[in-house]
């Protein structure tokens, strides 16, 4: 939760909410990108690489900078937890939007 | 579990080795008197253990594991609360994996949740707002936690709750701040720190001037490192640097992520949507002063306090946490884990009694993790 991950934008999917989808290891994610946008137009942080925490985008960082802090993730095995986690809630979102749930009583 | 054993820049590594032996021995420091840094945040306790940086290190500097874990300072009675909140038919309980397994006093999350609450794992509080639009008969609750690092992200969710007017949503909030724990630490008599390790990705957001009073102060200085052996490694060079020059200052090893005044639009959300709580509970500490957030009155419909009148925003009294004293003692560094009578015994990562045996960010889970290569733990 602490550590984040590096993403890289790969478009805008929403200016209004100021949504992003990021490339994360391989795994497509829409992200919010309000926090680093301060002077700056959204089109610009297209192909830009950031630090992704709980699904918003904290800190632009440098292409070397993404890949040293992937491998030291990868060290720490941190990425396969968080890119599962990525990848279930996805789901989990997915299905829970489409049938519902009801109350559990 | 093994080590990492190569390093990035092995050559590097090995320099920056070399110059800390040499500066530990210029101070003086051996095994029985030691120079005591604390690494603050949990993500640096993880790296510790998981590159050996304590036993490569000499003898004369010791690591001293502070209360960086969000997992682990939240007291059991939030727990119960959580639990409480997700038992009711109408709530859909949305938190992050970490949090799952922490013990409250009877139960935790996933208890409740094979119980028949309907507690969900989700990776981000935008999910969270997610299930609130797609179940508008469900109230759906988001259990936010975590240091400056994570606490923009609840705000601003808030934020796009209210400006969406989504009524079905609210934050149960536990977000905390990381000053006042350590002038808490620097208050004590018997606390005996050199240095601190500052927390990289907290001060990404806060920036470093909010530690300007633990060398003004206390007189002590903090280095703020990122996460890699060589961020850690070269972190704690500038430490001993800093005492072998008469120095207290707060320095900034990650300066490529951590600017001086930190994040604006993150500041600028927190500061809307937060104020400081008079006090806050934290396990092992105790009550602390403005250490915890809460939701300003603006928001208040967003508050899960208020909603289901739980926790501070509850008539109901206020019980304290009564939970073993080694927890405490472990959080504040005072014992190490494996003196902890329930260590590996009563509580193992598949069966924690207390939230440091939880996270991979507890100092606990760390030392039984690498038990098989640290003799000390070993009977
Ligand atoms: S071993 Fe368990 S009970 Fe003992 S201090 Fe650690 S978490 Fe608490």
């Amino acid at each position: 939760m602490c550590l984040g991950i590096p993403g890289q934008i790969v478009e805008i999917t929403d200016s209004e909410r100021k949504l992003a989808t990021v490339d994360i290891s391989g795994v497509r994610r829409v992200v919010n990108v309000a926090c680093v946008t301060t002077n700056r137009s959204l089109d610009d942080l297209i192909g830009r690489w950031a630090l992704i925490h709980v699904g918003f985008a904290m800190s632009l960082i440098d292409e070397a900078e993404a890949a040293l802090t992937l491998k030291a993730l990868h060290e720490l095995d941190e990425v396969s937890g968080e890119l599962e986690t990525i990848t279930r809630t996805e789901a989990m979102m997915r299905t829970g939007a489409e049938t519902g749930q009801g109350p559990v009583q | 579990m093994k080590y990492v054993t190569e390093f990035r820049d092995p050559v590097a590594a090995r320099q920056l080795l070399a110059a800390i032996s040499h500066t530990v021995d210029q101070i003086g420091a051996t095994k029985d008197n030691p120079v005591r840094l604390m690494e603050i945040c949990g993500g640096h306790t993880h790296a510790i253990f998981r590159y050996g940086l304590d036993r490569l290190t000499p003898p004369g500097l010791e690591f001293i594991h502070g209360p960086g874990c969000p997992v682990c300072v939240l007291p059991m009675r939030r727990v119960d609360e959580c639990v409480e909140i997700a038992m009711r038919p109408e709530v859909i309980f949305t938190t992050f994996g970490d949090a799952m397994r922490v013990p409250g006093r009877r139960k935790s999350l996933l208890d409740s949740k094979s119980e028949g609450a309907d507690v969900r794992m989700v990776y981000s509080p935008l999910d969270a707002l997610e299930l609130a639009r797609c179940n508008p008969d469900r109230e759906v609750v988001f259990f936010g936690l975590g240091f400056e690092t994570t606490t923009p992200s609840t705000a601003l969710t808030i934020l796009q709750a209210a400006s969406e007017g989504i009524g079905n949503f609210s934050l149960f909030c536990n977000h905390i701040t990381v000053t006042p724990p350590l002038r808490l630490l620097l208050e004590d008599p018997e606390m005996k720190l050199d240095g601190f390790i500052g927390p990289g990705h907290v001060s990404m957001v806060i920036g470093t001037r909010p530690y300007e009073f633990i060398a003004r102060e206390f007189g002590k200085p903090l280095v703020v490192a990122g996460f890699e052996p060589l961020d850690l490694l070269q972190s704690v060079l500038m430490l001993l640097r800093q005492r072998v020059e008469g120095r207290a200052e707060i320095e900034n090893q990650y300066a490529r992520i951590v600017p001086e005044e930190g994040n604006p639009a993150s500041l600028a959300a927190i500061e809307q949507v937060y104020e400081p709580r008079p006090t806050f509970e934290w396990r092992g500490l105790g009550e602390i002063d403005k250490s915890g957030l809460r939701i300003r009155e603006a928001y208040a419909a967003y508050d899960a306090e208020r909603k289901f009148d739980v926790g501070y925003g509850s008539s109901k009294p206020h019980v304290p946490d009564t939970e073993s004293f080694a927890c405490g003692a472990v959080m504040t560094g005072r014992m190490k884990p494996f003196v902890c009578p329930e260590f590996g015994k009563g509580c193992t990562p598949e069966h924690p009694l207390g939230a440091l045996m939880v996270s991979s960010e507890g100092a606990c889970a760390a030392y039984y993790q690498y038990a098989d290569v640290r003799p000390e733990v070993a009977e």
